[in-house]
């Protein structure tokens, strides 16, 4: 009943009835750019909001209060706050490099969002190396976070910036294999094929097939995202802010709102992958529509990550690394030699 | 950049042209974790620390010279800003000194009223070491936790003084107010709700493996070391000595209550932690038995208010949080001390720094600092 791919297709036909087919072409482009960043940023709104409020539910306090009713337009503000800032450059910054750094950033966390199956039908594109051209596109962040501690002229900043480009590398193996099961399993790189393979009740989601590349998943993408305990490329206490502190105003919003839609992302490829992406649990319930329970498993794995974040203390550089490459790398291995030894024994 | 055993490689060089040069890092004044205006110059490799070099001085306000301009009931406000996170210690330590240079006899009541406060600003203290060591090592959320005890603490110093940071409570020969009515049954009700939440600490980091990670085995201090360094306090008995002024020098009421002196094995940063978390529970016991012991009676002997103690000098010291604070007074027989040297913990355990954090990372200098439990206006005075 809500499904909104009916909704989709009926502005599509009515587009269709008065334009030219090159010209629906374009139209239909910017109107699916406009809807998917609009939603991705007011998700991010949503979702800093959110960190804020689950916080300060962890820390015995009540968090934003004054901003609308329980704070919900506060991060508004604050990006309004950020827009009017103004916009420093460090004297002996490279300049170019410093002003790419955060716009390469912010655009390469929306080219994922491509072929993310949001629900039935709900997909801009259905490529058939979908998995493969987000973990590859995602790692594009490492190349920015490393522009912008570099091109800073800080000494903390580049600390930041190395720390960030050895830490994602190392994370993106363990983080590619643990996925590698899931693929097997589906036959299909196609996100919406392996969404359609864990149709029917909630047993047959990949997660019980595959527990352990759904840890190790969760893990490797907790580091991929430089969250709690794995922040040190912005360790605030050792390097005050990493990569992003010569970074002031709209720059900074912008690795600000990248962070949130990169756990956004992280949090979606899993719900996809190994929690049956938007088929509903059990077949009775499929009366919701498919958007919702796809939204509603993405945002409890954030909730899962924001928990970490507000309970763990945080590795040292080099344990974080023994950490990727003596531990999670050979129980990845493991898990595709047993996931590949299974399926050729069973079917 | 990751390897950090001494047989690490030498770097390429030659016809390739890689060499690795050392560079310098300035954390602070300005740093969210040097706790205060500290500066340390380090000097860095990669992300390993070759040399670490304190500067202090941000926070000199010459408590020392004002000293020999006021009278000694005057000073006892500037031992309020000395250490701002147990006054109480301060205030205490000076009174001790003074009463030792006049030969004062301070009433037992007003002596255990002492202990109670101290202890108690022993525990909010600690709690903020607690707050600030957490946080240094990236957990956010212990903070909060710590801090609410504390305002508790803070609370019950407000109902007996009235202020909350800055007491000023102790005055020479016993102490300025006699506690409200409802103070011991607050505190009692503060002690037994102590207990379990330091249980609680202690089941979100002791045992924590990031945190074993982050602290056990790192900036080891070894005795001979801290005792040379003339370490005190918390991070001399993580290294494995018994020493507690309270319980080797008693003063005040101590030598009637009975307490463990809790010690490290290792004087590592874990041992320094532990050994506070359980100073908090030892703490707790005194004030306790010092409750229910409170005796009737006057809470200050008569010193006049143009005090002037016999030609002569005094030295004594006890234990304040952070170690041994001690007061060297020398009088000329007038209203005003002649000389008097403070001795304060945090500036010599400071002194222990350079020594600790040689060879670890830049990520552990955060936590050996924060386990020396530094207070910077101490550090400077």
């Amino acid at each position: 009943m809500f499904e909104l791919e009916g909704i989709f297709s009926a502005v599509g036909d009515f587009l269709a009835s008065f334009l030219g087919a090159p010209l629906l072409q374009i139209v239909s482009i910017i109107a699916v750019a406009g809807v998917v960043i609009g939603f991705l940023m007011v998700l991010a709104l949503f979702l800093v909001w959110w960190e804020r409020k689950l916080s300060a539910d962890f820390q015995v306090r009540i968090g934003p209060m004054r901003t609308g009713p329980h704070g919900v337009l506060q991060t508004i503000a604050d990006a309004l706050k950020l827009l009017q800032k103004e916009d420093i450059v460090p004297l002996t910054a490279d300049k170019k490099v410093f002003f790419w750094a955060p716009v390469i950033c912010f655009v390469t966390c929306f080219l994922a969002y491509i072929c993310m199956p949001f629900g039935k039908g709900l997909i801009v594109r259905d490529l058939n190396i979908g998995i493969l051209y987000i973990v590859a596109i995602t790692t594009f962040t490492v190349i920015s976070l490393l522009m912008a501690g570099w091109a800073s002229n800080n000494k903390y900043s580049l600390l930041g910036g190395m720390r960030s480009a050895a830490q994602i590398i190392s994370y993106e193996v363990p983080l590619s294999l643990s996925l590698l099961g899931a693929v097997m399993l589906a036959q299909s790189l196609s996100m919406v094929t392996i969404v359609q393979g864990q149709g029917g009740s909630f047993l047959h989601w990949y997660i019980w097939r595959q527990p352990l590349g759904f840890l190790l998943y969760v893990t490797a993408a907790t580091a991929e995202v430089n969250r709690t305990p794995f922040d040190i490329p912005e360790a605030e206490q050792e390097l005050v802010a990493g990569y992003n502190i010569e970074y002031s105003g709209m720059k900074f919003a912008m690795f600000f709102l990248a962070e949130f839609i990169n756990m956004f992302t992280v949090c979606a490829i899993a719900a996809t992958l190994f929690l049956g992406g938007w088929n509903p649990p059990f077949e009775f319930l499929s009366f919701i529509p498919s958007w919702v329970w796809f939204l509603g498993k993405s945002l409890f794995l954030v909730f899962i990550l924001m928990w970490f974040r507000w309970t763990y203390p945080r590795l040292r550089v080099d344990q974080l690394m023994a950490f990727a490459w003596k531990f999670l790398l050979p129980l990845a291995f493991l898990n595709i030699i047993v996931t590949g030894f299974l399926i050729y024994l069973f079917e | 950049m990751m390897v950090d055993s001494p047989d690490r490689p030498e770097p390429l060089t030659g016809d390739r042209n890689l060499e690795t040069e050392e560079f310098v890092v300035n954390m602070g004044p300005q740093h969210p974790s040097t706790h205060g205006v500290c500066r340390l110059i380090l000097t860095m490799d990669g992300e390993v620390i070759k040399k670490v070099v304190p500067d202090i001085g941000f926070l000199h306000r010459s408590i020392e010279k004002i000293a020999e301009n006021r009278t000694y009931h005057q000073f006892m406000i500037y031992t309020d800003r000395i250490d701002y996170v147990s006054s109480m210690n301060a205030n205490h330590a000076w009174c001790v000194a003074v009463e030792k240079l006049a030969g004062i006899e301070v009433p037992e009541r007003a002596e255990y009223l002492r202990v109670i406060m101290a202890e108690l600003n022993r525990i909010a203290s600690h709690l903020v070491f607690l707050a600030s060591f957490a946080i240094d090592l990236g957990a956010v959320t212990p903070f909060l936790y710590a801090f609410r005890e504390r305002e508790r603490i803070v609370d019950l110093f407000e109902m007996t003084c009235g202020q909350r940071l800055t007491y000023n409570y102790m005055r020479i020969g016993g102490v300025s107010k006699d506690v409200p009515k409802d103070f011991v049954s607050e505190t009692k009700k503060f002690c037994s709700y102590l207990y379990p939440r330091v249980d609680e600490y202690e089941a979100i980091l002791t045992e924590n493996p990031i945190f074993l990670g982050r602290t056990k085995g790192i900036g080891l201090l070894d005795l001979p070391t801290a005792i040379n360094y003339s370490v005190s306090g918390p991070p001399l008995r993580g290294s494995g000595l018994k020493w507690d002024i309270r319980k080797d020098e008693p003063y005040s009421a101590y030598e009637k209550f009975d307490f463990d002196i809790p010690t490290g094995e290792n004087g590592d940063t874990w041992d320094r932690y532990k050994v506070r978390i359980e100073e908090m529970r030892q703490s707790a016991r005194i004030v306790e038995q010092a409750l229910e012991g409170l005796p009737e009676g006057g809470i200050k002997a008569k010193v006049p208010a143009r005090f002037r103690p016999p030609q002569g000098e005094a030295f004594a010291r006890i234990e304040a949080p952070r170690g041994e604070m001690a007061y060297f007074i020398v009088s000329d027989g007038s209203t005003k001390p002649y000389r008097v040297k403070i001795r304060t913990a945090s500036f010599c355990n400071l002194q222990a720094l350079p020594v600790m954090a040689r060879g670890w990372k830049i990520a552990d200098i955060v936590a050996i600092f924060g386990s020396l439990d530094i207070i910077l206006p101490e550090v400077d005075r």
